[in-house]
């Protein structure tokens, strides 16, 4: 049953990265794709730890914009 | 002579030029000859501006001879990472594709500063491809060489910064800090470094790498040296957006006051869980030299790291975007496949890292009501061997290079100023971070001279 699960993530995040640089306009060599695929795993967990902290719905994001 | 000694600090030069017991070009053209010579092994320098420099020194000496007042950087010879526009030249940034650009029609302000303060720059500085580098290796022009073992790393992406001023070409360099890149090349090279607040230095007409997370600074082989380079370079630049309006805040004039009546605090948990023995080691000379004996948690440390990197591959991916789409093959493969999946991270994550960093800012700055300064490893480890991959933390086989930043990305993350003080250690040094509150670059640097008149914080130098 896990197996069957990581089998459709693993899909699902292939068909990700092919549908979503084709909707930026790049083009990935098939050479290139197990390493970005990786990479954007390591992201996709890095963002999950960040979204695993509750934080009040007012709290702004903090890039620095002057006026 | 004092200004010709390859180890000859930035201040006693200028004061030997200024005195007129040497002259700026007696003192420039060693530094050439020493670059001439050196370089070939430290691969240091993509460009050598050797006409401009002479010209430079000789302007420098004309000036004195007429009687104008010399700069508090006389004579001095710098270098900048080649993300720093230099009058004449591509700007690199580390990259094949950027070759193609025109020479810059200005020097970045940075450059203009020091200048204007009588220092005379000598070249361009190599780096890791667009700054996304914590190694200092580059396809392209080859790796910077560690100068305490050329087998080893420099740490990047300033490694031709930190590769340049520790194997003495020249006394001063700048370089780049977005995650790491200032303090890193100071850790594994054995320098002090000055990552300064988010916003004081300008970064005006250099290549940018994470817009919001983008620093400039200082890596010297003394603190003095640090401060007189950055107290000059300080002030307000309307090409920079998110510089700084503050006066200038200058750090000379209360170096000597000594760590004495300061708070500080060793940072604990997430920042020792994940170190080895040498810096460790590190910390606690350090902690022992100033008398620290309280430890501090940072919340939500890895958090910060993690917010950090996703913050950064968007970003990035982002700026890049363009040349992903028409010259992804001229990347550096390694790069190029980070941009592309920074790219296409779904912007619902970022935004919220943002918020995350909003918060975690907050949380960061209540500490700074109980102490001054907060010490924590540059680095995990000394400089690991140029290609190395992989390395053991905790027992645990990890990736390197993203490991190499995991202590100085959450402190960069909300633009904390940070001095980095070198200690001795065999056969490689390692950096120690002392962390200050936002604008008090002063109290980082009274500590770290504090340091090093006692002897614990020493940039060593390399064998011959």
């Amino acid at each position: 049953m896990q197996a069957d699960e990581n089998a459709e993530d693993n899909t699902a995040l292939d068909t990700y990265v092919v549908a979503a640089a084709r909707t930026l306009g790049l083009s990935v060599e098939p050479a290139w794709k197990p390493a970005v695929r990786a990479n954007l795993e390591v992201n996709l967990r890095h963002a999950a730890a960040v979204g695993e902290i509750e934080l009040p719905d007012e709290v702004e994001p903090a890039p620095v914009f002057g006026a | 002579m004092a200004g010709c000694d390859p180890w000859a600090t930035a201040a006693e030069t200028a004061r030997a030029v200024a005195a007129g017991e040497t002259t700026a070009l007696a003192v420039v053209e060693a530094a050439l000859g020493r670059i001439e010579a050196r370089n070939p092994a430290l691969n240091a320098f993509t460009a050598v501006t050797r006409e401009r420099a002479l010209a430079s020194a000789r302007a420098v000496d004309a000036a004195r001879a007429q009687g104008s007042p010399p700069g508090p950087l006389t004579g001095v010879p710098f270098a900048v990472k080649n993300l720093f526009d230099v009058a004449g030249l591509p700007t690199l940034a580390g990259s094949r594709i950027n070759r193609e650009r025109g020479p810059a029609p200005a020097d970045a302000t940075l450059i203009e500063r020091l200048e204007a303060a009588g220092a005379v720059l000598t070249g361009a500085l190599n780096m890791g491809e667009y700054a996304y580098d914590f190694t200092g290796e580059n396809v392209h022009d080859g790796p910077s060489r560690n100068p305490h073992d050329t087998a080893h790393m420099t740490g990047g992406s300033s490694g031709g910064s930190g590769g340049a001023v520790a194997g003495g070409l020249v006394p001063i360099s700048l370089g780049s800090d977005t995650n790491g890149s200032i303090r890193v090349p100071s850790s594994f090279c054995g320098l002090f470094g000055l990552k300064p607040t988010y916003g004081r230095l300008s970064r005006a007409r250099t290549f940018p790498f994470v817009a919001s997370l983008d620093h400039v600074g200082p890596l010297a082989r003394s603190v003095r040296d640090l401060a007189l380079a950055y107290d000059v370079m300080q002030g307000h630049d309307p090409e920079d957006p998110v510089c700084s309006e503050r006066p200038v805040e200058p750090a000379l004039p209360g170096l000597d006051r000594g760590a004495a009546g300061l708070r500080i605090a060793v940072a604990g948990g997430y920042f020792q869980r994940h170190a080895t023995a040498e810096a460790l080691d590190a910390v606690s000379r350090i902690a022992e030299a100033l008398g620290v004996t309280q430890e501090i948690e940072v919340p939500e440390a890895a958090r910060a790291r993690s917010a950090a990197y996703v913050i950064t591959s968007a970003e990035a991916g982002d700026l890049h975007l363009g040349r992903l789409r028409t010259r992804a093959a001229d990347f550096d493969p390694a790069v190029r496949d980070r941009l592309i999946a920074g790219a296409l991270l779904p912007a619902a994550l970022v935004v919220r890292a943002h918020k995350f960093r909003r918060w975690y800012r907050t949380e960061v700055l209540k500490l700074f009501e109980s102490v001054d300064a907060i010490l924590a490893p540059a680095t995990p480890f000394p400089a690991p061997r140029i290609g190395q991959t992989t390395m053991t933390l905790g027992g645990a086989e990890v990736p390197l290079r993203p490991s190499i930043g995991i202590f100085t990305q959450p402190i960069s993350f909300i633009g904390l100023p940070v001095v980095v003080v070198p200690v001795p250690l065999a056969p490689l040094p390692i950096g120690v971070q002392v962390i200050a509150a936002p604008w008090r670059e002063d109290v980082a640097l009274r500590i770290a001279l504090a340091l090093e008149l006692a002897g614990a914080a020493v940039a060593p130098r390399p064998p011959d």
